[in-house]
């Protein structure tokens, strides 16, 4: 039994940083037990990853179609795990998976999901409330879930893991449920990035609508470069078709948390800003003063790029050498 | 026989509206001044994805279900201009837009089921601003559908849907039974444009609107949520625009400057 169950995921090995988050966020709000779902190959190994992150028990599922990743078998082995944990709070993750699997899973439980969310906590009476920035940011709402089990997910990098902590103990299960494959994977096809990963980058070099076509983007790339990080874009750059989707940074694009993020010719639409706006510092050109985004930055200069870049490229050379 | 789509539209708030159009206060959004509302951009792709299925299959109907408490009807007619046959407007006050998709998930799987002989709901990935991307989910669990989500291409073959995901580096070919619910994204292409014929068309067309009682909802689904507080929160930027003799100077200073501040 357990009082809150982390809807986890294993990447490389090792519980996903976000199902880290997960058990992070659920033992500070004070649920009690704290349950975790790991589905996959390596679930045995990264269980003990889990518990010194801070879970009491870990379902494991170590084959099947639930382990690799088939999300209808994911939603079946989530309400299977609800069941036998007998949780109130459930909590998952905005990542790819957890974008299907929770919503769904939220419906069979007869709830909705509080998707989204960057603070989950416990009011008084042991109701969860769910913190999410809305409208780009620029407005914060707060649910209390009604239902009997509540169901939440939280942004990636919202909160921070635990310090692992290696002598903890805990339980390790495997998890028996019945999986009823409907959507079946028939091919995937990965369209290999060079260099850095946007996710990972410190340093995002972003352009948007302002660069006005596909070559400028050769300047962001040696300015990425320079400086070990990745380039992204604004919807609009890749709608037009100068950059692939995969460079999509946003609400429906990539999530990016870098230690400097530089914004050229991007306008700061709301959509954009939710996939960016917890960079460290982040950094806009763009030749409008009254542009959204200089609203968000902490560094701006209001200039046209084609000016501004190469001369901002040249003095950053002389000061790495 | 003839191959059954719904599309599932929704009206919203332009998107781009400028945020300094919004106003937080008293734990409601709203916005300043009349800005028409719009067709979910990625509901006129579900319209989209529909008309080409349609195209390549011959056989085929396309019905238009929307969920709200009143319709700008020249908005949401517009994906009939584009080509689709039928639109019916779920309408009640029980359909108010709130903080909840329980109401909008019912009301859409009553009606699907009212129709009867749906094979394929067409839905966007998600509803502009919010993110959510629950609502077609729902009325798969709903209805006990397979679903496949943010779709690029959507082909029908033989009693099955083919569905090409977008990944965030690349995409994967998923295959579901028939009845199912697809989403779609914004990488399917652009929406065609009504044409004059098209909309001429719309004109004549009466939508045909289901109130709680016709859907046989009792209009309580019991909520899932309850808000407890919108605000606008601190923020914590204060932002410094850096500025030069000209733009280059401007450049030249920034680097500077993010050397000064340890950034770089
Ligand atoms: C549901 C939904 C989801 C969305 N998801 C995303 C998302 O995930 N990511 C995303 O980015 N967008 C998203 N959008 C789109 C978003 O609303 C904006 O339309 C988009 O971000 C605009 O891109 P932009 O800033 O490049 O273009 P614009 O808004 O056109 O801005 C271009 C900017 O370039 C500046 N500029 C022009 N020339 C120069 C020059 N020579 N030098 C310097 N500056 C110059 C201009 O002043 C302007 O500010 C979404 C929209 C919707 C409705
Ligand atoms: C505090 C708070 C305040 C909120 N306030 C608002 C608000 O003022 N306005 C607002 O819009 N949302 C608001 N929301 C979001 C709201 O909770 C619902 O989640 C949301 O309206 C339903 O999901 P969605 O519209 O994001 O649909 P999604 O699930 O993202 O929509 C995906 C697709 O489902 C279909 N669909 C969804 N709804 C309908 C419908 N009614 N008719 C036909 N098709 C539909 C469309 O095809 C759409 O593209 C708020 C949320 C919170 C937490």
């Amino acid at each position: 039994m357990a009082d809150a169950l982390i809807i986890g995921e294993i990447t490389d090995g090792a519980p996903a940083s976000a199902t880290l988050e997960g058990i992070a966020a659920a033992r500070r709000m004070g649920a009690g037990q704290v349950a975790v779902l790991l589905p996959g190959a390596d679930a045995a190994s990264a269980a003990s990853a889990a518990i010194a992150g801070g879970a009491d028990i870990v379902y494991t599922i170590v084959d099947g179609p639930a382990a690799d990743g088939e999300f209808d078998a994911l939603v079946d082995a989530a309400q299977a795990a609800v069941t036998l944990s007998g949780a109130r709070y459930v909590i998952g993750a905005k990542t790819l998976t957890g974008r299907d699997v929770m919503p769904r899973l939220a419906f069979r439980l007869g709830t909705a999901l509080a998707s989204d969310c960057s603070v989950v906590s416990l009011d008084d009476s042991g109701r969860l409330i769910a913190t999410r920035p809305v409208y780009g940011g620029n407005a914060e709402a707060s649910v209390a879930c009604l239902g009997s089990v509540a169901v939440a997910s939280l942004r990636p990098k919202s909160v921070d893991a635990l310090e692992p902590d290696t002598s903890r103990i805990g339980e390790v299960s495997p998890l028996a449920f019945e999986a009823n494959v409907r959507t079946r994977v028939l091919e995937r096809v990965e369209e290999a990035g060079e260099g850095v990963r946007l996710e990972n980058a410190r340093v995002v070099v972003s352009g948007g609508r302002g660069l006005g076509g596909p070559e400028p983007f050769d300047s962001l790339r040696e300015l990425a470069n320079m400086l070990g990080g990745a380039v992204g874009a604004s919807r609009a750059a890749c709608d037009a078709g100068w950059v692939p989707s995969g460079y999509q940074v946003g609400l429906t694009g990539k999530t990016v948390t870098p230690d400097l993020y530089i914004a050229v010719g991007i306008s700061g639409a709301s959509q954009h800003m939710a996939g960016c706006s917890n960079s460290r510092t982040l950094v806009a050109i763009n030749k409008d003063a009254g542009a959204n985004i200089f609203k968000e930055a902490r560094f701006g200069v209001a200039g046209d790029w084609q000016k501004v870049l190469p001369a901002f490229m040249e003095q950053l050379h002389e000061l790495m050498g | 026989m003839t191959l059954h789509i719904v599309v599932t539209a929704k009206q919203v708030l332009d998107p781009e509206t400028p945020l300094s159009a919004f106003n937080v206060a008293d734990n409601a959004v709203s916005t300043a001044g009349n800005i028409p509302p719009v067709v979910n951009g990625y509901d006129e792709q579900a319209v989209e994805a529909a008309l080409r299925i349609k195209e390549a299959h011959g056989d085929a109907k396309v019905t238009v279900l929307s969920c709200g408490t009143d319709f700008a009807l020249d908005v949401i007619k517009k994906p009939l201009a584009m080509g689709a046959d039928e639109l019916v407007l779920l309408q009640d006050a029980a359909f108010e837009n709130s903080i909840d998709p329980t109401m909008a998930v019912a009301a859409l799987t009553a009606a699907i089921r009212k129709l009867g002989d749906v094979d394929l709901v067409i839905s966007g990935r998600q509803a502009s601003d919010w993110d959510n991307a629950q609502v077609p989910l729902g009325v798969a669990e709903s209805l006990g559908w397979a679903v496949a989500t943010i779709g690029r291409k959507v082909d029908v073959q033989d009693g099955t849907v083919r569905v090409e995901r977008v990944l965030p580096d690349g995409h994967e070919t998923v295959e579901a039974p028939l009845p199912a619910v697809v989403t779609v994204s914004n990488e399917l292409g652009t929406p065609r444009y009504p044409n004059m014929r098209g909309i001429m068309a719309a004109r004549r067309v009466q939508p045909t609107v289901w109130t709680v009682a016709d859907l046989d909802l009792d209009g309580t689904a019991s909520p899932a949520f309850e808000l407890v507080s919108l605000k606008k929160p601190e923020r914590a930027v204060q932002t410094e625009m850096i500025t030069g003799d000209d733009d280059a100077d401007a450049g030249r200073k920034l680097a500077l400057r993010l050397r000064e501040e340890r950034v770089l």
